[in-house]
């Protein structure tokens, strides 16, 4: 390894620990966060979760006299992945689907709680920056030119997903006491999908943000749910022989069953 | 009762599809219909997403049908070596059918063709079925509840390489039922469906076998290729979810018992008209769907055509 490059791979290395550190240098403001639970199990019974969202602020020097009123806003987002959005037209007399655009990233679960209205805690160039709306988490970058209203797409996503309770925009819904305690509670659904669910605290003062901090709720099947999950991704001939075999036994369980009582 | 699927990753009542599977059991037993063109809409319905629904139906079918035929067995109502003709053609079908499917999912346009396909063929089959039933009764309350008189020698019977089904009373070319079993296996793969709903009418009008027969034969056929359709989804999908097909075929087991017994106490004409009927209210309502502009426009899939 020449010694350039093991510079350049300590640099490539370091720069995400750089980027994601809670307490940057000139942060005069920092969150000291606390989660009610840093995971959720999905077993057989669940039916959604509500995780308690609490903080402090640690600064070191006091608030100056003249700052605008310190603000939170928590995001929780799950795993992102690829939408296909399609589009229905009335053609010869029918409802079809007409024309489709990939959206690159969206969520596939999407929370902001904010501690006052979205537009007096946030100004829209640090929701474009800092990407906090769920319209700006959305990503459709090669959304394609030529299709008129490609915006109408993203937007889909949207209200679609909004409909089905997964994306939500609570508005002071987060209380904050003292310029210092901060808490929230923000509601999880039961259609929820596994992996890592990104958890965002961001403080602003005047709609610029100060300091934030992330990390991350893990979303996991665990027991009989994770069993049947590995089993049908990993043996599927299995998995599907099993299905079969269970059918037939409860089909002829009932006949059978059926006739004994008919017998009596 | 809420239980979350682990495939399918929703949460649903386990009560409400204890139930569903019941009621669409009973209806199985009745009429030999595996109960896929019900059940399918059904499931989209309450949520599951369309690919598990399809899927998991498919497994459901074979312990409804397996559950009904033994009860049609007992009463010698099998036409074992129909069946086995039938199940020949269904796979060759069924394999046919997975590959116009994969085909269309790529074009973003399987929704409609499915939806096309049901209003088609349910609105067609319902409504000949109902029309021949309705003039049927007529006939036999007419002349004192006198069976009809038997079909006469049709094309059907010109054909070569005959062959003698003894429970039918038949003895006809393979040919027919061997294409009739192709078409209502790619059916059947399209439509997600055990195709019951198509076979029960082509045994009686193109076949001519004795609607006694029909039913317990066309669920004898249907387990095998549902069986079939089971394993290709789980293995090339992964969107089998036991969880769903367990709750679901507990209640249909059940049903379809409940159902065959129901089954014995109605006129031949009578169920076929309930049948019609009911196939009619499912293709209105499909057919609908597609002439009302939908409240969204717009609809969502997983990225990647799969």
């Amino acid at each position: 390894m020449t010694p350039l490059f093991r510079l350049l791979l300590i640099a490539l290395l370091s720069l995400p620990a750089v980027l994601a550190s809670p307490g940057r240098a000139n942060e005069r403001e920092a969150v000291v966060l606390g989660l009610s639970q840093n995971r959720v199990a999905i077993t057989a019974d669940f039916d959604g979760s509500e995780i308690l969202v609490f903080g402090a602020v640690k600064r070191d020097t006091p608030i100056p006299a003249d700052a605008p009123p310190l603000e939170v806003i928590v995001t929780v987002s799950g795993p992102s992945a690829p939408v296909t959005v399609r589009r229905k037209e009335k053609k010869l007399g029918i409802w079809v689907n007409v024309d489709s655009v990939l959206v690159d990233s969206a969520p596939s679960f999407y929370a902001v709680a904010t501690s006052a209205p979205f537009g007096a805690v946030l100004t829209d160039i640090e929701d474009l920056r800092h990407k906090v709306s769920v319209e700006r988490a959305i990503r459709s970058v090669g959304a394609a030119m030529n299709i008129r209203g490609a915006q109408d797409f993203a937007e889909a996503v949207v209200r679609i997903r909004r409909e089905e309770g997964l994306y939500s925009l609570r508005p002071s819904t987060v209380t904050v006491d003292q310029q210092t305690l901060f808490r929230t509670a923000i509601d999880m659904p039961a259609n929820l999908t596994e992996g890592a669910y990104t958890t965002r605290v961001l403080l602003t003062r005047g709609g610029e943000v100060v300091s934030s901090y992330e990390t991350a709720i893990d979303v996991r099947k665990v027991g009989l749910e994770r069993f049947l999950y590995a089993l049908s991704r990993e043996r599927p001939f299995i998995y599907g022989i099993m299905s079969l075999v269970i059918a037939v036994l409860a089909g002829w369980g009932a006949s059978a069953a059926f006739q004994l009582l008919r017998d009596r | 009762m809420q239980i979350y699927l682990p495939i399918a990753e929703v949460s649903v009542n386990a009560f409400l599809l204890l139930g569903l599977g019941g009621l669409v059991g009973i209806l199985s037993g009745m009429f030999g219909v595996g109960g896929g063109f019900l059940m399918t809409p059904l499931l989209f319905f309450i949520g599951i997403p369309p690919a598990v629904a399809v899927a998991t139906e498919a497994n459901q079918i074979v312990a409804s049908s397996f559950s009904g035929v033994l009860a049609h067995f007992r009463r010698r109502t099998v036409d074992i070596k129909m069946g086995l003709v039938l199940q020949a053609g269904g796979l060759l079908g069924a394999a046919l059918g997975v590959v116009v499917f994969n085909h269309l999912k790529q074009m973003g346009q399987v929704d409609l063709l499915v939806k096309l396909c049901y209003v088609v063929f349910l609105g067609v089959v319902g409504g000949l079925m109902f029309i021949e039933s309705l003039s049927a009764l007529r006939k036999s309350r007419k002349s004192g509840g006198a069976p009809a008189a038997r079909r006469q020698r049709s094309w059907v019977h010109a054909l070569p390489f005959k062959m003698r089904f003894r429970t039918s009373g038949l003895y006809i070319s393979v040919i027919p039922p061997v294409l009739v079993g192709v078409a209502v296996g790619i059916l059947a793969a399209i439509m997600g469906v055990g195709g019951g709903f198509i076979m029960v009418p082509a045994m009686i009008y193109i076949l001519g076998m004795p609607t006694k027969v029909v039913v317990g034969t066309s669920l004898f056929q249907i387990i095998l290729v549902t069986a079939f359709t089971t394993m290709l989804h789980a293995t090339t999908n992964f969107t089998v979810d036991i969880v769903l097909a367990v709750l679901l075929l507990v209640g249909g087991v059940v049903g379809a018992q409940i159902g065959t017994r129901i089954g014995t106490y109605l006129k031949a004409e009578q169920l076929r008209i309930l049948l019609a009927l009911m196939v009619l209210l499912v293709c209105g309502k499909l057919g609908l769907e597609l002439l009302i502009q939908p409240d969204e426009l717009f609809s969502l899939g997983v990225a990647g055509g799969h």
